[in-house]
């Protein structure tokens, strides 16, 4: 067992769930950015329509 | 939902020989091709309902359709796996092919549908997230799973589900849902028939070696040459009034006219060729390659994708571009 296959499942098998695995990351990394920019987009739009204070 | 019957035996073995998923596998168990299509008629309603939403709320509202349709599509390929494996059109789809399990494909299916509907509702509202919810349910759950396997009408009530897109979009952009939205919905739906049984026509076999009651399987081709008919014949007019309810213009007039009539003689050629009535009516696994008795019903099948695409072409062009639509009524 190497470190670049944990689990002995053969070199190609190996690099297949590597490239699964940074296609996953980066799906998640996406959908976090996403909804931090819905909600500035939402927010944005409440601090427009704010009346202001005092 | 209950597993469906296990994948054969032969493929069994071949899932031990194949080589490990890739990323592209997993895309390929969202039905890109449909999930382009969905986009597409989203994007529509969404443009010609006028409404006006911010641009990044507007692409992660049709990016959630189009993630929404792919965790049904996965679904679809999940439950139905053991019946993909063995016909021609889908044996090598992810699932039966063994290039992906299916318990990853079902995971798939859930985990996206869960964050499409709760994107959706966060980014646009909560009306377009439940017709997104109810979409997947519909498809998954009561074509795939309940009426699929069970009734010759399954591609009717099946077609539900791949009609809503554009009023899933409609609501994203207005928050409402109108009845010009319910009526390219109901183009949709209604289109679905014909386009599908032309396809059945010369599949049939397929889908009688593994027991889906497709129309041409438990009704006969000829019933299904004359449904296919009466179909297109209320579905023309109705493609055509968009242009009388202030939703589209002279383009869309001129497309839905001309474009209907071609569709309306490619029907009548299907129901009054033998298109079904031979077996082996296709020379390869592609859908277009078929012998000359089938080959009416093929034209129709392929126009009717021109037909729908253009269709829905003609009103993104004209609203988004501004033309006026026709005001044919007042």
């Amino acid at each position: 067992m190497t470190s670049s296959d944990p689990f002995n499942e053969g070199p190609e098998a190996a690099a297949a769930r590597r490239r699964r695995n940074v296609f996953l990351a980066l799906a998640l990394v996406a959908f976090v950015v996403i909804v931090f920019v819905v909600t500035l987009v939402h927010l944005g739009g409440a601090g427009v329509s704010r009346p202001p204070v005092g | 939902m209950s597993k469906p019957a296990a994948i054969l035996p032969h493929d069994a073995a071949t899932i031990t020989a194949k080589s490990p998923a890739q990323w592209t596998d997993y895309l390929q168990l969202m039905k890109p091709r449909v999930m382009s299509l969905v986009v597409f008629t989203a994007l529509t309603g969404f443009v010609a309902s006028g409404g006006h939403q911010n641009l990044f709320i507007a692409i992660v509202s049709i990016l959630c359709i189009a993630v929404g349709a792919g965790a049904s599509a996965s679904l679809n390929m999940w439950f139905d796996a053991d019946i993909d494996a063995q016909m021609r059109r889908t044996r090598g789809r992810p699932v039966p092919s063994g290039k992906v399990q299916g318990a990853d494909a079902l995971a798939l299916g859930v985990v996206l549908s869960g964050f499409s509907v709760m994107l959706m509702g966060m980014a646009a509202n909560w009306l377009a997230a439940g017709l997104l919810a109810f979409t997947i349910l519909f498809y998954a759950i009561v074509y795939t799973r309940w009426r699929k396997r069970s009734t010759a009408q399954n591609i009717v009530i099946g077609g539900l589900a791949g009609a809503l897109p554009p009023a899933i979009g409609w609501a994203a952009a207005t928050g409402s849902v109108t009845l010009n939205a319910g009526l390219l919905v109901l183009i949709i739906f209604l289109w679905t028939p014909p386009h599908f049984w032309a396809l059945s026509l010369y599949t049939a076999e397929d889908y009688a070696k593994v027991g889906v009651p497709m129309m041409p399987v438990v009704k006969g081709a000829a019933s299904t040459r004359k449904q296919i008919l009466v179909y297109s014949i209320i579905l023309i007019p109705v493609c055509i009034a968009p242009a009388f309810t202030g939703l589209g213009g002279p383009v869309y007039l001129a497309v839905s006219v001309l474009g209907g009539l071609v569709f309306l003689l490619l029907a009548a050629r299907v129901a009054m060729s033998r298109a079904g009535d031979m077996p082996g009516e296709r020379d390869t696994d592609g859908l277009y390659d078929v012998k000359t008795a089938a080959k009416s019903a093929r034209n129709l099948f392929a126009f009717s994708i021109l037909y729908l695409t253009l269709l829905f072409a003609a009103l993104l062009v004209e609203h988004a571009s501004g033309l006026r639509p026709l005001d044919l009524l007042s």
